[in-house]
């Protein structure tokens, strides 16, 4: 069987409290003993609500934080080993990227193509190949005729491609998007979701996509709900929003579509199949029922 | 509104000083500003003064643009001049007298090329750098201008990131604080009655959600600059490189040349109208 990409065993994180004292204190663990394979190429969704420890988890893959137990296997090789030097830290830290929920605030420099141009410098990539990588990543997230804006130009969604594109072009194996659609509007939503499915598809970069949009999830081929730092449900989108009972009792909505199928079968429509999640579908499948009804 | 700010006093362009490289303007800029300085015969003011305007023509930078630039230091160069014209005193009769108050001919002369020197070295090194350099341009000149000096462990890269950030964060701010004002003004504040003290203390409300927004963004900035495998200037390499043209040497000649003209002027046709 072929290795996972990503390995997490027994991984538990918690906050130090921010006092000064003799003993460092632990506050009350985010992550309670995480395991997790992750397949190389796979597209996973990770829903939670606020302060589940879904960006906890984001941020211990490429060490910005590092567990208080467990360990983290990336390629087999452990990347929470005492032995790690800086450099291995920042190869860890060029695969698996990292895209953040505020454009803003992951924008460096005042030129587009500068900015993406910024992760392959720290790299110490040969300037003629920054070159290259720079217009392929703006290419490929389509805002190759931005490249000489400077962000605040940009609309919400043009300016999180930007900082993909800053991403791709450290040429990174794995993606994470930590909420990263949460503050756009439905139209930079769309462009940026779009990309990033792309990205996965026809790159085959492995994407961990943190959010709490049910629909998003939809678009993966994997979905793990967190819940109070431990995994409460995981599987492909259809069977994770099939479970209408527990989805709600981790506090989280269940798509619109899921719902009101739900709801009918619960009503006591037995032929509903409320697995189904692709809206035409649906509307198929009621159409049917309603014509079924008047037959009778 | 207040998204179309123009980041310094930078004007776009296509002229030879646009295309120049910018560590060379930062150099021509020193030279400039030396060679007027030393200009102390009216030939050699003659020769700064036509120098000036055939670096604004080249520059097409407007008329307008470079007249407005002067305006801020108008008054302080009419307040130098007036306090020459009455402080200086010359050996000949003076040409006015009132009492304590005598005005003499140097006097006059020395106010006058004093308003012209100022004005020359304002005009000269806005045209050269300011005007037809990009800020983000001039930060990088400025810091590969001085990374010899990294090894005395001045931290010269650390100052350029700092400059980039800044210049990428001012219309951010910007608009986040025209943001804030507009929330505090829906909540009923005034932010454009009364006195400066009360106008000053309308403002606090603004500032201070802007500073903790600020501290954020620095704490989110920073966390998304690891993960992009920043580490100072350890092994980083550049995109665009810079590399002198031969436009920069002909401006190099040109700049040497004018110096050796105010030099030469001075020393030999310094007498040709003593002031």
């Amino acid at each position: 069987m072929e290795k996972p990409f990503i390995k997490l065993e027994d991984v538990s994180f918690s906050y130090e409290s921010g006092e000064e004292g003799p003993v460092k204190m632990l506050l009350p663990p985010i992550l309670k003993r995480i395991n997790l394979e992750i397949a190389r190429g796979s597209f996973v969704a990770i829903l939670g609500h606020n302060g589940s420890g879904k960006s906890t988890l984001a941020k211990l893959l490429n060490l910005i934080l590092f567990p208080t137990e467990g360990k983290i296997y990336l390629d087999g090789k452990d990347i929470t080993d005492e032995n790690m030097t800086e450099d291995d830290v920042y190869v860890v830290r060029r695969k698996i990227g990292m895209v953040f929920q505020n454009p803003d605030n992951q924008l460096v420099a005042t030129v587009v193509e500068e900015d993406v141009a910024f992760g392959p410098e720290n790299l110490g990539v040969e300037p003629a190949e920054i070159r290259r990588r720079v217009d392929r990543a703006l290419e490929t997230v389509g805002m190759s005729e931005f490249k000489k804006h400077s962000p605040h130009q940009l609309s919400g969604g043009q300016k999180q491609r930007v900082a993909i594109a800053g991403i791709i072009a450290m040429l990174p194996e794995c993606i994470v998007f930590d909420e990263s659609t949460a503050m756009l509007d439905p139209k930079g939503r769309k462009e940026v979701m779009d990309t990033i499915v792309r990205l996965n598809r026809e790159k085959g970069i492995t994407v961990l996509h943190i959010t709490h949009n049910m629909e998003e999830a939809f678009r993966a081929d994997r979905v793990i709900v967190i819940s109070d730092g431990e995994i409460s449900l995981d599987g492909t989108p259809r069977e994770v929003f099939s479970n209408v009972g527990k989805l709600r009792t981790v506090g989280l909505d269940v798509p619109q579509v899921t719902e009101l199928l739900y709801e009918l079968k619960s009503m006591g429509y037995d032929e509903v199949d409320y697995t189904e999640t692709d809206e035409e579908k649906c509307a198929e499948m009621l159409a049917e029922i309603i014509k079924s009804q008047k037959g009778r | 509104m207040l998204k179309d700010i123009t980041l310094g006093q930078f004007f776009p362009g296509k002229s030879i000083l646009h295309k120049a490289d910018p560590r060379m303007k930062i150099i021509l800029t020193l030279l400039y500003i030396v060679a007027v300085f030393m200009s102390s015969s009216i030939v050699s003011y003659i020769v700064t003064v036509a120098f000036t305007v055939i670096l604004a023509v080249i520059s097409r930078i407007s008329v307008r643009v470079i007249l407005k630039g002067l305006k801020p230091l108008l008054f302080i160069m009419l307040f130098t001049a007036f306090f020459n014209i009455f402080w200086t005193k010359g050996e000949s009769e003076p040409l006015f007298a009132y009492g304590i108050i005598k005005i003499y001919k140097e006097g006059i002369i020395f106010a006058v090329l004093m308003i012209v020197r100022v004005a020359c070295v304002l005009t000269g090194s806005s045209v050269i750098l300011t005007y037809t350099t990009s800020p983000i341009a001039l930060t990088d000149g400025l810091e590969r201008l001085l990374s010899p000096l990294k090894k005395i462990k001045l931290p010269v890269h650390e100052f350029s990131m700092m400059m980039t950030i800044a210049l990428r964060f001012i219309p951010t701010l910007i608009e986040e604080t025209d943001k804030i004002m507009n929330a505090q003004k829906a909540r009923g504040a005034d932010f454009s009655s009364g006195g400066l003290i009360k106008r000053t203390k309308a403002l606090l409300p603004v500032l201070i959600p802007l500073f903790a927004s600020s501290f954020r963004r620095a704490g989110e900035l920073a966390t998304a600059m690891e993960c992009r495998c920043y580490r100072g200037d350890k092994g980083r390499t550049r995109m665009t490189q810079l590399k002198y043209k031969p436009v920069d040497l002909l401006l190099l000649l040109i700049m040497v040349a004018y110096g050796a003209g105010v030099v030469l002027s001075n020393i030999y046709l310094g007498n040709l109208i003593v002031l």
